[in-house]
């Protein structure tokens, strides 16, 4: 194809998104999308998986069997949205095994969050109101982005999550409600989750090298600095609520914007977590790569065993 | 060492209940299809959201191109004698 046909293809194809069409599998796309979307939505992926985690370390240790059932199947949901994800980035031509590759050798990233440890029950709640609610506010635009296999996966997404923001929530309140020692239990959660949370929304739009390109192609709808104001607005109220402390000094309702403002995020923290020097991050990988290398004789031998059953069946017909 | 082998890729399609067709409801890898069946079930229905499921695996399907689109699809744009409204009726017929 020559430079000015991929021109023209490439302007069509734009326009097909302005007009709020969806892209699907086998239409002619620019390479740069392909990339973007298994580079955004592989990383999704993964931090679907990685999730799972920090979180699996109290499903043993859950204070009751309504905290238990509630924590296993938020956790298996995350297991169910790594496979969407999967498979909607499976349909732009890449295999799964290079997917895992990617994550395991550290070429692909997923979110910081789930590199810092998770030290007390209190972590289960903060880590479903804050991260999980974080979470949903940067997905829910994706159910109308323009790649028709990722806004779909986020559909079901979105509509699982909204449970595991609430099941957090409930249980920091009635930390906070409980005794002095469970309250601060509470409290101390809620300090060392919410910088992490107001990271998670990504860098200062300022900061941020993707924007601009992401906004056209509709993965995003909303700058990182408007989604993290947003969640603040959302989250401060909620902390009043339960009687629990924000961490943050300067925080404060600003009458004139309408919004809350609040103190300088430490961007320094951020970056060294994602360069790999996060509290967790070698645990993680190493759990990861663990369970990922460990499980290689179950699935070489289910795939013996669907041969076997294969043959005999071949063998039988003749 | 033999070249690995990887689970291949299913087509999963769900009926959300009698009286409704099956949909297709996404993918997963599975060794055959009875796994493929039992990993759809945990993936694709842990809020009520099947009473049947289909399993095919993807090789087994063949799709059309989106290049052909014009010769396939577009035939029909200006066939608009076959809707009812192409029609002329007297204003005296209510329903027909």
């Amino acid at each position: 194809m020559s430079d000015e046909q991929i021109r023209s293809l490439e302007e069509q194809f734009e326009a097909r998104i302005a007009r709020d069409e969806k892209i699907e599998p086998k239409d002619w796309m620019p390479e740069k999308y392909r990339k973007t979307h298994i580079r955004q939505m592989s990383q999704h992926a993964h931090s679907e998986i990685v999730g799972m985690l920090p979180e699996g370390n109290w499903i043993t240790r859950a204070p009751s069997l309504r905290r238990k059932v509630a924590l296993l199947a938020k956790v298996q949901d995350e297991a169910g949205h790594g496979l969407y994800l999967y498979s909607a980035c499976e349909t732009l031509g890449i295999s799964r095994d290079e997917l895992y590759e990617q994550l395991h050798s550290g070429k692909a990233k997923y979110s910081s969050i789930f590199n810092y440890p998770t030290v007390t029950w209190a972590d289960m709640g903060a880590i479903g109101w804050l991260v999980d609610g974080a979470a949903i506010i940067n997905q829910v635009p994706l159910c109308s982005t323009s790649y028709g296999p990722y806004a779909r996966a986020m559909v079901r997404v979105c509509k699982e999550e909204s449970f595991h923001q609430r099941q957090g929530f409930e249980i920091m309140m009635k930390l906070a409600q409980g005794t002095p020692e469970q309250k601060e239990m509470a409290q101390d959660a809620l300090n060392r989750w919410w910088w992490p949370s107001l990271m998670m929304l990504g860098p200062t739009d300022a900061a941020s090298t993707h924007t601009e390109q992401s906004m056209k192609w509709k993965l995003k709808r909303k700058t990182n600095d408007e989604l993290r104001q947003q969640f603040i607005d959302q989250t401060v109220p909620q902390a009043d609520l339960i009687g629990l402390r924000i961490p943050d000094p300067d925080l404060k309702w600003n009458e004139e914007t309408g919004h809350y403002d609040f103190g300088e995020i430490d961007w320094e923290e951020f970056w060294q977590v994602v360069k790999g020097h996060g509290p967790c991050n070698r645990e993680r990988m190493n759990a990861r790569v663990g369970a990922w290398e460990g499980g290689q004789w179950v699935r070489d031998a289910a795939m013996a065993h669907a041969e076997k059953k294969e043959n005999k069946k071949v063998k039988q017909a003749i | 060492m033999a070249a690995k082998k990887n689970w291949p890729l299913w087509e999963i399609f769900v009926r959300s209940k009698n009286g409704l067709e099956h949909r297709h409801f996404g993918s997963l890898h599975a060794a055959d299809a009875e796994m493929a069946l039992e990993n759809a079930r945990d993936v694709y229905t842990r809020r009520n959201e099947g009473v049947s499921i289909w399993v095919v695996e993807s090789k087994n399907i063949t799709a059309s191109n989106p290049d052909n689109n014009g010769e396939l699809f577009e035939p029909a744009q200006d066939k608009i004698y076959r809707h009812p409204t192409f029609y002329d009726l007297p204003d005296e017929v209510k329903h027909m």
